[in-house]
């Protein structure tokens, strides 16, 4: 679904992803790990089309489609969901306003009619249950007064409702404790299957006892420098990342 | 390398988003009995006789007059009201009605056509129950509906005019009471040519069972439209109003100069909602209503209240303060206003709130909304008597900035006469922030939208005193007039 070929991105003219290549296929489940500062958020602000970004080089297909010319929210009817690590907070705007007006471009986008406003809060109903988030918090302001733990089950609800193909979670394991870990992995684990796929952007392996990966990618200054089954995973977090790096830095 | 890669984008989107359609532009081609343009001393008896008026109105229209003539335009405003030409305005614009059908309260179908354009439809039968209207179309009312079925309550609402003929000894009584002539140079003038306007009287102990609501529209070209609204809630009374106005797409400005008066006896409360939609000009600042309004309640009895509601998206210029004297013990003042400017347009606008009782209360929450050039200021004062002991204000102030090139300013004063009063103030200045429209982008929600999502939410605890039949159209009025302007 996702061919990713010599993707290079800059911000502010400083160069970050200096040739990235990946390729995902429905169903898999990728993890990107890699030290501070290597471009793990800047690869998943790229896909998703942040603007503060500049792409340099390099292509990017989503199901054969150009996925780089595409808007940001064209990015996201096509299938591209980002569980942010920072997720912001929009005052006074309501999560069942902010998710009704998301839901409703999407079909707008396939021709479909908008939600009755039933269904929809039927849909958002089941899909709170997923990640145990409370009535409350669902009738509140989008990610308002949310603790860190609630910002991200948050962020999992979303793309419970959107039904994205394929989901970035940016860091998600950040800031929460094990119970929350253990409800957003599962929300995720349950909205996986054979037709999706997933990319999980962490520094730990402790996520990754939950979420499975089929593939591990450490990222470092820019480059994919090693990839390996989910073995590599342990290794890093025996390890360090220190050999790789003394690794790459030799050969340069 | 990718277009929408670039930060630049997502201003340049919201900037073509900003040129939104004003969508009330057009003109009513209807025959017009225009009186010449200019300003003396006939003109006023002319607009008096043209509107049989009784020797008393004249004489006050007179006195007015006079003392217009010894005023200067204020300047102290942060606006820049050019000179003003007043002999170049026609004072007097009032269309011709063609009779449709036999009964004399048909409407010409040429209004109708124009008041159904603009979403007030004036059959009762075909309104959604609950709203009464008087639509006013440059200087005379053409129709107000429901008139009958109000009366049977004892509740007045008609035009201005016709309360001047048939209840004289009502608006003779409160005419001037709250905003004298004295008042200020608009307020002179207004009080030497007003022409209509609404007229609303609730008798003791009765609840307005509908809203009550007037539409402003200005159709003809060079001229002034002068309203004058009247309303007075007698003890124990109770009623919400609600103001709506646009004007046609024109390049030369068009002055609008407005009085209400509001008097509220004991225990009885007033709620005034406007949505002021006055064509704001065009892209470069070009055309325009200069939009110069005294609006004043007076809190006269114990435990009365009066809550202004506003948002304020059109004219070229706003310069309105609708203000309370709480003059009553535990009389209570509200004032909740948004007020968004876009392109070139001005607006300075706030309340004055004048404790005089004991114990009286008020609240101020402001949301200022600054996009493209234009300069959006709050003006605002809490008075407080010696005499006015145990009195409380509460004011929250925000402003919102959409662009860099965008101004937002706050001229509060406040004067607490005693120590037993508590006066609170609280003021934040924010712009829109690039990380929330991304964060909408990533959920499938255009720029455009996530502005308009945004700005509504921002102004949501303004919104939401609007009655509900406005609150709707306001939001989407925010959306339409605003839609952009990150910069």
């Amino acid at each position: 679904m996702l061919v990713i070929k010599d993707l290079q991105a800059s911000i502010e003219d400083k160069q970050i992803l200096k040739g990235i290549n990946l390729t995902v296929k429905p169903g898999e489940v990728h993890a990107i790990m890699g030290p501070n500062g290597s471009g793990k958020s800047t690869l998943s602000a790229v896909l998703t089309g942040n603007p503060a970004y500049t792409v340099t080089g390099g292509s990017v297909e989503f199901y054969g489609k150009d996925l780089l010319a595409l808007s940001p929210e064209d990015r996201a009817h096509e299938g591209l969901f980002l569980s942010f690590q920072y997720p912001v907070e929009i005052p006074g705007v309501s999560m069942v306003n902010f998710m009704r007006t998301a839901l409703n471009e999407k079909r707008k986008y396939f021709g479909q009619e908008p939600l009755s406003a039933a269904d929809f809060l039927k849909l958002m109903r089941e899909k709170r249950a997923i990640v145990q988030l409370d009535n409350k918090l669902a009738s509140r302001a989008v990610n308002e007064g949310f603790s860190g733990g609630e910002k991200k089950r948050n962020e999992i609800f979303q793309m419970a409702m959107l039904e994205p193909k394929l989901s970035i979670l940016d860091e998600t394991d950040s800031g929460l404790d094990i119970d929350a870990l253990r409800i957003v992995a599962s929300g995720v684990n349950t909205l996986k299957s054979k037709d999706n796929a997933t990319i999980v952007i962490t520094h730990y392996q402790r996520l990754l006892d939950y979420i499975k990966p089929d593939f591990v990618h450490v990222l470092y200054k820019g480059r994919i420098v090693m990839s390996a089954g989910p073995e590599l995973a342990l290794e890093l977090e025996e390890k360090g990342y220190d050999w790789i790096k003394e690794q790459v830095d030799s050969q340069q | 390398m990718k277009e929408n890669e670039k930060p630049e984008k997502g201003k340049q989107i919201i900037e073509e988003a900003a040129q939104a359609e004003y969508k009330y532009g057009f003109v009513t081609d209807i025959e017009t009995e225009v009186i010449p343009k200019g300003l003396d001393e006939d003109v006023v008896r002319r607009i008096s006789a043209l509107k049989g008026e009784p020797e008393w109105l004249l004489e006050f229209r007179l006195k007015a007059y006079r003392h217009w003539l010894t005023l200067k335009a204020p300047t102290w405003g942060h606006v820049h009201v050019p000179e003003i030409d007043f002999q170049d305005i026609s004072y007097y614009a009032a269309p011709r009605q063609k009779k449709a059908g036999e009964g004399p309260k048909e409407i010409d179908p040429e209004l109708k056509k124009t008041f159904d354009k603009l979403g007030i439809p004036l059959e009762e039968q075909l309104r959604l129950s609950g709203m009464a209207v008087d639509a006013v179309m440059d200087s005379v009312s053409v129709k107000t509906t429901y008139r009958e079925r109000l009366a049977e309550l004892g509740v007045i609402f008609c035009s201005i005019s016709e309360a001047v003929k048939d209840y004289p000894d009502l608006v003779r009584k409160y005419l001037g009471k709250v905003v004298p002539y004295t008042d200020n140079f608009y307020a002179a003038l207004n009080s030497a040519v007003f022409s209509d306007g609404s007229f609303v009287y609730i008798p003791k102990g009765v609840r307005c069972p509908m809203e009550l609501s007037t539409y402003f529209r200005i159709n003809a070209a060079q001229t002034g439209q002068f309203e004058r609204t009247l309303i007075v809630a007698d003890d124990d009374a109770y009623v919400s109003y609600l103001e709506g106005c646009t004007a046609p797409m024109r390049d030369e400005n068009q002055l609008h100069a407005a009085i209400v008066e509001i008097v509220v006896e004991d225990r009885a409360e007033v709620k005034y909602s406007t949505v002021q939609n006055w064509y704001p000009g065009d892209k470069d600042g070009k055309g325009g209503i200069y939009n110069l309004v005294t609006k004043r309640g007076l809190c006269r009895g114990d435990h009365s209240k009066l809550s202004w509601t506003q948002v304020e998206t059109g004219s070229a210029i706003t310069w309105k303060y609708p203000s309370c004297v709480l003059m009553g013990d535990h009389s209570v003042g509200e004032f909740y206003s948004v007020a968004l400017t876009n392109n070139w347009q001005e607006a300075d606008t706030g309340t004055k709130m004048i404790h005089l009782g004991k114990n009286s209360t008020s609240t101020i929450v402001s949301k200022g909304i600054s996009a493209g050039h234009s300069q959006n200021s709050y003006r605002g004062m809490v008075k407080i008597a010696p005499k006015a002991t145990g009195c409380r204000n509460f004011t929250q102030c925000d402003s919102l900035l959409l662009s860099d090139t965008s101004g937002a300013h706050t001229f509060p004063v406040i004067e607490v006469g005693n120590d037993t009063s508590i006066v609170e103030h609280e003021a934040t200045t924010s712009k829109i922030n690039e990380d929330q429209i991304f964060y909408c982008n990533q959920r499938g929600i255009s720029t455009e939208d996530a502005v308009g999502l945004i700005v509504n939410g921002y102004a949501k605890e303004v919104m939401a005193k609007l009655p509900m039949e406005f609150a709707v159209e306001a939001q989407k009025l925010l959306s339409v007039s605003l839609e952009g302007s990150v910069g």
